[in-house]
């Protein structure tokens, strides 16, 4: 999924501090799932902007709403009604669905509540690690099923390099080297002889070297 | 003989290559390449010239390597992967071997965490052994990477690093194979302190007979202090410094501790000269290099051959 975390509260009432009435806009995708931009998280950002602008004694409305996607056209819609409503939208999805927003209502300002993360899985309860990059090109099969480029400090593709230390990354001691952990693998399914494979120079078109990519389904695109 | 590198003609003709290195000044004073330089003339095979060592940014190891040239002495290009794609690597290579620099090491180099400028982007395009591809493909078929022709191809006596002693140990061996594979000449290793694990390494190493495919040379850092000493074991990564190597250069007076670091040294080289498979040594003295002269000539390596 894809991750996130909320922004700091102070530049939070910065981004609002302009606008009297703002709608709140949450996702119950991958943002509700990592407990940053949920209905739960909605209501709570709303709450403590809600107490500050009093304190402050500054008129503000604060409306809540969780879309189901605020990746999706579909979802966005039903916003309509409470568009006109409001100065500004604050959001609370990934960058995509801020962008989403920005798309379908041109002369709304929208903000954005999350910084977005990357692309991880929860590896306990309230921890989330990077496991992959969207390099457009999937190596998996090659590396034991653990992706050197999201996953190697220097996203070598023939490591490890001279700085792993027990298990760990040189950066640091959190990081697993995932090297290590490809070696680890190899090592359980019998497969060491492919570490010796020099895996080539990578064509980064896939990634993000031919430009903003775009996945075009004919048999689905009306 | 792949090329007209000084480097390769010594470590052909079954010599104890000895090379050491240079790092270039933090601004633009030439005075302050030429000076390093100076000392190591006469005294080593090849001047490597550190590129952004320590993700620290330093003059261009190009600009360095064509002063050093200029003196008359033989430079050795090193090249990060950390800073530069393919195309500017490639630029690079070439724009060296039309100054007459003819040897070049291949790394991915320290990651931008550990510099001055943590903020960078760490570029990483390809890693130290697509990098030897690469430049390996250059020099024998005359291609850039990416597949058009080279109008005077550069021939480059290409290195690389090797770390025996980063983990997994088990591994290391294999490593190197990949290198060899990837096409490297020579190899460039991490300090050594513990001999007995170097010595286990060059066991694999022999093993699978890679000391036939590419010229070893061993890594050997002088200490200059018990500080160093326990700085090198605690803060360096991928260093391997045994607790008795910290205990015998504290365990004499601070004004010894230099000239224990150089002897310990000096029995380092005495022991690995024998080492089958050792084709010379690298002698890396960090901000020590008027120190080198002594080294090579205490170990026994003068004069120098000429070519």
């Amino acid at each position: 999924m894809i991750t996130a975390e909320r922004k700091p509260m102070e530049d939070l009432i910065k981004f609002v501090s302009p606008y009297r009435r703002i709608l709140l806009v949450g996702c119950n995708e991958c943002v509700t799932v990592c407990s940053a931009g949920g209905r739960k998280e909605v209501a709570l950002l709303s709450s403590a902007l809600q107490m500050h602008f009093m304190k402050e004694g500054k008129p503000f409305e604060i409306k809540e709403m969780t879309l189901e996607r605020q990746c999706d056209p579909e979802y966005v819609e039903e916003l309509v009604p409470y568009i006109d409503q409001v100065d500004a939208v604050l959001s609370m999805s990934c960058g995509c669905g801020v962008q989403e927003i920005a798309r379908r209502f041109k002369e709304k300002p929208v903000l954005p509540a999350v910084n977005t993360k990357f692309m991880g899985a929860s590896e306990r309860q309230g921890v989330w690690a990077e496991r992959c990059v969207g390099c457009g090109d999937c190596g998996l099969a090659r590396t034991a099923g653990i992706c050197p480029i999201a996953r190697c400090s220097k996203q070598l593709l023939n490591g490890p390099c001279g700085g792993s230390t027990r298990g760990k990354c040189e950066v640091d001691p959190d990081i697993d080297c995932a090297w290590q952990l490809i070696w680890d693998r190899l090592k359980a399914l019998g497969m060491t002889d492919k570490y010796e494979e020099n895996l080539p120079a990578k064509d980064w078109r896939p990634a993000r070297g031919a430009g903003p990519r775009k996945i075009v389904r004919e048999d689905l695109a009306s | 003989m792949k090329t007209e590198s000084t480097l390769e003609k010594i470590l052909a003709s079954g010599q104890l290559a000895v090379t050491s290195e240079c790092g270039p000044p933090r601004g633009a004073l030439p005075s302050k390449v030429q000076e390093k330089a100076e000392m190591l003339r006469g005294c080593v095979d090849a001047v490597n010239v550190t590129d952004n060592q320590t993700a620290m940014v330093r003059m261009s190891s190009l600009a360095a390597c064509i002063l050093i040239k200029q003196m008359g002495l033989n430079p050795l290009l090193q090249m990060v992967t950390r800073d530069r794609n393919r195309l500017a690597m490639q630029s690079d290579i070439i724009g060296a071997y039309s100054h007459g620099i003819n040897t070049m090491l291949c790394l991915s180099g320290d990651h931008p965490h550990f510099g001055d400028h943590p903020g960078a982007a760490a570029v990483h395009d390809i890693d130290s052994i697509q990098a030897v591809e690469m430049v390996k493909k250059m020099r024998d078929e005359g291609l850039f990477q990416g597949g058009q022709k080279i109008d005077g191809p550069p021939k480059m006596f290409i290195g690389a690093a090797a770390n025996p002693f980063a983990d997994p140990f088990e591994l290391r061996v294999a490593r190197l194979a990949k290198k060899v594979k990837a096409g490297v000449d020579f190899i460039q290793t991490q300090c050594i302190y513990n001999v007995d694990k170097f010595e286990k390494w060059m066991e694999g190493v022999r093993e699978r007979g890679l000391h036939e495919k590419v010229y070893i040379l061993a890594g050997i850092t002088p200490m200059k202090s018990a500080g160093m000493a326990k700085y090198m074991k605690n803060k360096v990564p991928g260093m391997d410094v045994p607790d008795d190597v910290v205990k015998r250069i504290s365990g004499v007076p601070k004004e010894n501790q230099a000239e224990e670091g150089i002897k310990m040294c000096l029995e380092t080289i005495d022991r690995l000269k024998n080492v089958k498979g050792v084709a010379g040594f690298h002698i890396m003295a960090i901000e020590w290099e008027h120190k080198v002269p002594e080294i090579v000539e205490r170990a026994g390596f003068l004069p120098r051959p000429s070519f």
